[in-house]
């Protein structure tokens, strides 16, 4: 009747058959299985920077970061589509942070729960999934034709205003997840001492919510720093022989100069693409760690 | 104030008359009528589900917070409707300490800090601090980590810290709904002491399930029940109000009797 369960051995105690051995063998099959998974997406992304590093890394000098795009592959270099992402991912930034961290906290926080915020809820959660080049035709129409006289048409600001439409539900449904996520005794806490909605959301919700909402502000970023389609859309171009000096700046970005490059017949332009390539993954990094480290010392402070 | 009603030997500081409240369209608690005296100790007791929780949060207007919840009937404060004052003043006046300890997840100093500067307070920030942790008997334990996140410190000392920021605004009642239900033996038995000592300058209700706790502290206790509805839900209903000793010792109704002496529950 009673049996000790000694490790490894099967052991059968009343009306349990505990098989231990079986489930001892599914549980390594399925660490296998995750492990497996785990090194397939790991060995494709180091095949992808190997083939980059060698393709791209002879043609990165001095001279690739300061020239302008050139006919000569050797001439040519990165400077305004370098310059132009900075411009934008600094105008996506200002406008898609305090837009979506906004309204996903109007949404999560203040709207009351009717048809109309659960009609705003389900379209976010759409926009999230339309594919890139129909923000590109909406930013065309919307900041390149109808706000002209305000964008300067083909500028960075129009640029940046579409990345941020592209990006801003993705902010809004993160934002949202890590504001649910804030267990509800901490909002009553503050109510209890007298504070209104907006005193609890901003001393302790949005504090405590803030490592998940620039996780989702990471992504978006990424995400935006790559968009070539929406760009293209509103008519970036990539030969462009001056950096932006205003927002009004016309302008082209890393990823359409890789685009136009990789497009080359010729041999060598293919090398600098990958050079661009390795860049924008740097800036990409750069980006990153930047967020982790804000990221990291939201923690700190809890 | 001329009252032609005859007066009970004590002031009373928080009246209900005939509350009932629903959820939605289900009726949580039906017609509860109940005066707490000032600087008394009042214990709601009842097995769960008979509101006496819900019965709590309608002192200090919490039941707003709940879209669904309604609440029927008068409760006031100082003799004045609470519908009358604003929610966030009342709710200055009338503080809270919840069932789980839930300190901010800042600094201890932060944590009584809050409160008080949000209702705008003019004084000595430091000196709050102070008198508030010495208020609720954690001074001693915290005064050289003031700096440290509230949660850093044990069960019991982050309830006595939620009272401590429960008292640095200096409210008028202290609702607490089962304070000690997840602190262990010793922490619960000092936060009993420190209601004792705060019994001089507040007015204390507390929702507790642990009938020793109602019976070593409180000097009136409220017993509540729970009727099966018709819609398959629960309804409460104050079945017996009167001195601990009494509702202890000689309770009027059976229910109560057979409650106290553990007989269901």
């Amino acid at each position: 009747m009673t049996a000790q369960g000694i490790k490894g051995k099967d052991v059968a105690s009343g009306n349990f058959d505990q098989n231990l051995s079986g489930r001892y063998n599914l549980d390594k099959l399925f660490a296998t299985a995750a492990w497996a998974a785990t090194i397939v997406s790991v060995l494709i992304l180091a095949w992808l920077l190997f083939t980059i590093l060698i393709d791209g890394l002879g043609t990165i000098n001095p001279n690739f970061f300061t020239a302008f795009p050139s006919r000569k592959p050797e001439n040519a270099g990165i400077k305004p589509a370098l310059f132009g992402t900075l411009w934008l991912m600094m105008v996506v930034a200002a406008t898609s942070f305090p837009i979506g961290v906004g309204a996903a906290i109007y949404l999560e926080e203040f709207a009351t729960d009717n048809w109309f915020t659960r009609m705003v809820e389900i379209n976010i959660g759409n926009l999230a999934g339309v594919p890139s080049i129909i923000y590109g035709l909406l930013g065309l129409a919307v900041f390149k034709r109808i706000m002209e006289p305000i964008t300067g048409g083909n500028s960075v600001l129009s640029g940046g205003l579409t990345l941020s439409l592209l990006i801003l539900p993705v902010i809004i449904v993160a934002t949202r997840e890590a504001l649910r996520a804030v267990p509800n005794s901490m909002r009553l806490a503050g109510f209890a001492l007298g504070a209104n909605k907006w005193q609890v959301v901003w001393s302790h919700v949005l504090p405590s919510a803030m490592p998940g909402v620039l996780t989702g502000v990471i992504l978006a970023l990424s995400r935006a720093i790559g968009e070539t389609a929406p760009l293209i859309a509103i008519g970036a171009v990539a030969f462009i022989r001056s950096t932006p000096s205003s927002l009004q700046s016309p302008f082209t970005a890393m990823p359409i100069q890789i685009y136009n490059w990789v497009g080359r017949p010729q041999a060598e332009f293919h090398s600098i693409a990958a050079s661009g390539i390795i860049v924008l993954m740097v800036m990409l990094l750069l980006m990153n760690a930047v967020a982790i480290y804000f990221r990291n010392r939201f923690q700190q402070t809890r | 104030m001329q009252d032609t009603r005859p007066q009970t030997m004590t002031d009373v500081a928080l009246k209900a008359e005939k509350i009932s409240v629903y959820y939605g369209s289900n009726l949580a608690v039906k017609d509860v009528f109940l005066d707490i005296p000032r600087n008394q100790i009042v214990a709601f007791i009842g097995p769960s589900g008979c509101g006496k929780s819900t019965v709590l949060r309608c002192f200090n207007r919490m039941n707003d917070l709940i879209p669904i919840a309604r609440v029927d009937g008068n409760i006031s404060f100082n003799g004045e409707d609470i519908k009358r004052f604003d929610p966030v003043e009342l709710r200055r006046r009338v503080g809270m300490v919840f069932q789980k300890p839930n300190p901010f997840p800042k600094s201890i100093y932060e944590n009584i800090a809050f409160g008080a500067r949000i209702n705008g307070y003019q004084g000595d920030m430091d000196e709050l601090v102070e008198r508030s942790l010495k208020g609720a008997a954690l001074w001693d334990e915290v005064k050289d980590k003031l700096k440290d996140s509230g949660l850093g410190l044990s069960g019991g000392q982050q309830q006595r810290l939620c009272i401590a920021r429960a008292i640095a605004i200096e409210p008028e009642v202290i609702l607490m709904d089962e304070p000690c239900s997840a602190l262990d033996p010793i922490s619960t038995l000092k936060v009993e002491e420190l209601m004792h000592d705060l019994k001089s300058q507040y007015t204390i209700v507390i929702v507790t399930h642990n009938m020793q706790q109602a019976s070593r502290v409180s000097d009136r206790t409220a017993f509540f029940n729970a009727q099966a509805t018709e819609a398959g839900g629960k309804m409460g209903y104050l079945v017996e109000y009167d001195e601990t000793q009494v509702i202890f010792s000689n309770p009027r109704e059976e229910y109560t009797r057979d409650y106290v002496s553990g007989r269901f529950g």
